[in-house]
């Protein structure tokens, strides 16, 4: 029986598969009343715009948008566990007081991963040592994010201290992963990819360390960037290690995550390592003509130890590039095999310097029953701090402690050069290097808990990019047979973030990823 | 050299963590494999090679940071001490040091 198109949504798409579709303003908006959003209908496409249109166009409301998305954190908070918290009451408010539907992001919920610093919400860095620590002040993405009418609707679950690729590092509880719940959503910001990949909302904030936006984004089928060091501040992101960490983003769409980058993006003065470098309107170079532009392909990386789908999966993404236009140059990182012993070396060291102020004095969990100073340092820390925390502290405490630090910290800072110019060479003769992002689909909660080394080999490839400070982007290209996420990674040279965009969008525009998970808002 | 439980006890002792029996017996050889791991380094001759110390671009190390040498509001006590497990007369309590 033929079922009727009430809302012209099966016309839209009879359109859409014959590619005759030219803006997002095809697409028909007074569906909304039902959807209340557009939850990526249209894939590949603003929406962020999407939702904005409907807002001023009166269809739906910022209030409606808002509480839409609070119910789906809600209701799949118990199927997810993305989120630690969810503060319907201030995000209904806030909803209700944006007036001015011209801010770029008015009325655009979003969630923000745990370590990261909102005025009014807890902030547990998925820890026990911090529990319902309450920050005084925004971070300045926070900030930036509010002064452009975002409503921000809780806070998402994470590794302890952004600790992990799996997310079963969290104090309170493994996050699951939409596409298949008995698997992991990657971490460390699990909660944020799982919960833009859910539906539940359009954009969210995470941590990348070494791939914690990337590789989560890739196992769960979004967009994510880990832009340039520098480019953005990390002032009220909890530090883990200082030298690598970087805020990322999460949505749908390539030119989502552009909007956001060029809202939190530029310097602050609260923030010494952010750079004085002009912040582009990152949406302007979002076309789809790449004819000519340079992509490097390491064929190194695609051997050993990668999936085979994920390889053929990334490779056909190659032939699309090379339909489009693109070059394919052949690129070698050949120092890029040691990233994983270099980034541990050096994540562990800024660690363990780092989470040295959490000691029961000034915030969060304080041990009972020890009456000496230096026992209640030990005690707090002690039950205070989960098992790879606790492993990683006392790693890089290792690798610093005398006698040691010229062999290992010293040596991997040496290393860490090296890459580098691995990149510098490789970025004279292309304009980007695509890699897998993740060797493996996502893999079972559990898998590879009781080993840290074979956890650790899961960002052999991101790790690079915050090793040498560089931008990398996860894009979604396929699906598993198992049907779960597979990614490729872009990597760009400082501050390439309009290039690795410009590519993103040119592939998501010619394979949109239209996949859906089980677990999702609507 | 690989890594002795006598060593993750030190480690952990300069670290101001307490680790119980059981998590020495499970983070020594874990500790020992990774340390293992990351002495791949020792193959590469790096003698000639500056070390990269902190990540920042060559623009941002050319920003200049320095900020202006004027006051600016701070916390303040009240909001300072809001979050401290134990606070009294407008200070942090702690357990007797000696």
């Amino acid at each position: 029986m033929q079922r009727q198109d009430t809302f012209g949504y099966q016309k839209y798409f009879r359109k859409r598969e014959r590619n005759e579709v030219e803006t997002d303003a095809d697409f028909p908006f007074f569906i909304f009343h039902c959807l209340r959003w557009p939850r990526d209908t249209v894939r590949g496409m603003s929406e962020i715009e999407s939702i904005k249109k409907s807002i001023t166009g009166g269809e739906t409301s910022a209030r409606a948008v808002v509480e839409s998305s609070v119910n789906a954190a809600e209701r799949l908070n118990e199927t997810l566990n993305a989120f630690l918290q969810i503060d319907r009451d201030s995000a209904v408010k806030r909803a209700e007081s944006i007036k001015e539907s011209g801010s770029p992001l008015a009325g655009i919920p979003i969630a923000i991963k745990d370590n990261i610093c909102v005025q009014g919400l807890q902030t547990s860095c998925g820890s026990r040592i911090l529990g319902d620590y309450h920050p005084p002040y925004n971070a300045t993405v926070i900030e930036r994010l509010l002064s452009a009418g975002a409503v921000v609707i809780g806070k998402t679950n994470c590794d302890e201290f952004a600790m992990g690729s799996s997310n079963e590092n969290s104090a309170f509880g493994a996050v699951k992963n939409p596409w298949d719940t008995s698997r992991v959503p990657g971490g460390s910001s699990g909660g944020s990819a799982a919960a833009v990949a859910a539906g539940i909302v359009p954009v969210a904030l995470g941590s990348d360390t070494g791939g914690s936006v990337r590789q989560p984004a890739s196992l769960c089928g979004v967009v994510g960037l880990k832009p340039t060091y520098g480019r953005n501040s990390r002032y009220g992101l909890v530090a883990f290690a200082s030298s690598l960490d970087q805020v990322g983003i999460f949505a749908r769409n390539v030119e989502d995550v552009a909007r956001v980058l060029g809202i939190i993006a530029g310097r602050d003065p609260h923030d010494a390592t952010t750079a004085d470098v002009p912040v582009p309107d990152y949406t302007a170079e979002l076309t789809t003509d790449i004819k000519g532009a340079r992509l490097g392909f390491p064929k190194a990386l695609f051997g050993e130890g990668l999936d085979a789908e994920v390889r053929d999966c990334v490779k056909a993404a190659v032939d699309v590039y090379r339909e489009l236009g693109a070059e394919i140059v052949e690129v070698e990182l050949p120092h890029a095999q040691y990233s994983i012993a270099v980034y541990y070396i050096i994540a562990t060291a800024e660690a363990s310097s780092n989470l040295a102020r959490f000691d029961g004095v000034r915030y969060g969990f304080r041990a009972e029953d020890a009456p000496e100073l230096r026992q209640m340092y030990r005690k707090t820390r002690e039950e205070g701090f989960g098992p790879e925390v606790k492993r990683r502290i006392m790693l890089g405490t290792y690798v610093l402690s005398a006698g040691y630090y010229e062999a290992y910290y010293h040596k991997a800072q040496q290393v860490r050069s090296l890459l580098k110019q691995d990149f510098q060479k490789a970025f004279e003769t292309c304009d980007a290097i695509i890699t897998p992002t993740s060797p493996t689909p996502a893999f079972l909660i559990g898998e590879k808990v009781d080993d840290p080394l074979a956890m650790y080999l899961s960002d052999i490839y991101t790790v690079t990019a915050n090793l040498a400070g560089i931008p990398g982007l996860n894009v979604p290209c396929g699906l598993s047979s198992a049907r779960l996420p597979i990614g490729f990674q872009l990597l760009g040279a400082y501050w390439s973030e309009p290039t690795l965009f410009k590519l993103a969008h040119a592939y998501e525009t010619a394979r949109p990823f239209t996949e859906r998970p089980p677990v999702r808002a609507d | 050299m690989p890594i002795t439980e006598a060593d993750v006890e030190k480690v952990a002792q300069l670290a101001h963590m307490e680790i119980t029996p059981v998590e020495l017996k499970i983070f020594a050889p874990q500790m020992a494999e990774i340390v293992a791991y990351v002495e791949q380094l020792n193959a590469l001759n790096t003698a000639d090679v500056q070390p990269s110390l902190g990540g920042l671009t060559p623009e941002g190390e050319a920003t200049d940071s320095a900020r202006d040498d004027a006051t600016v509001p701070s916390l303040g006590q009240k909001t300072a001490l809001a979050e401290a497990p134990d606070a009294a007369s407008g200070h942090f309590r702690v357990p007797k040091v000696l």
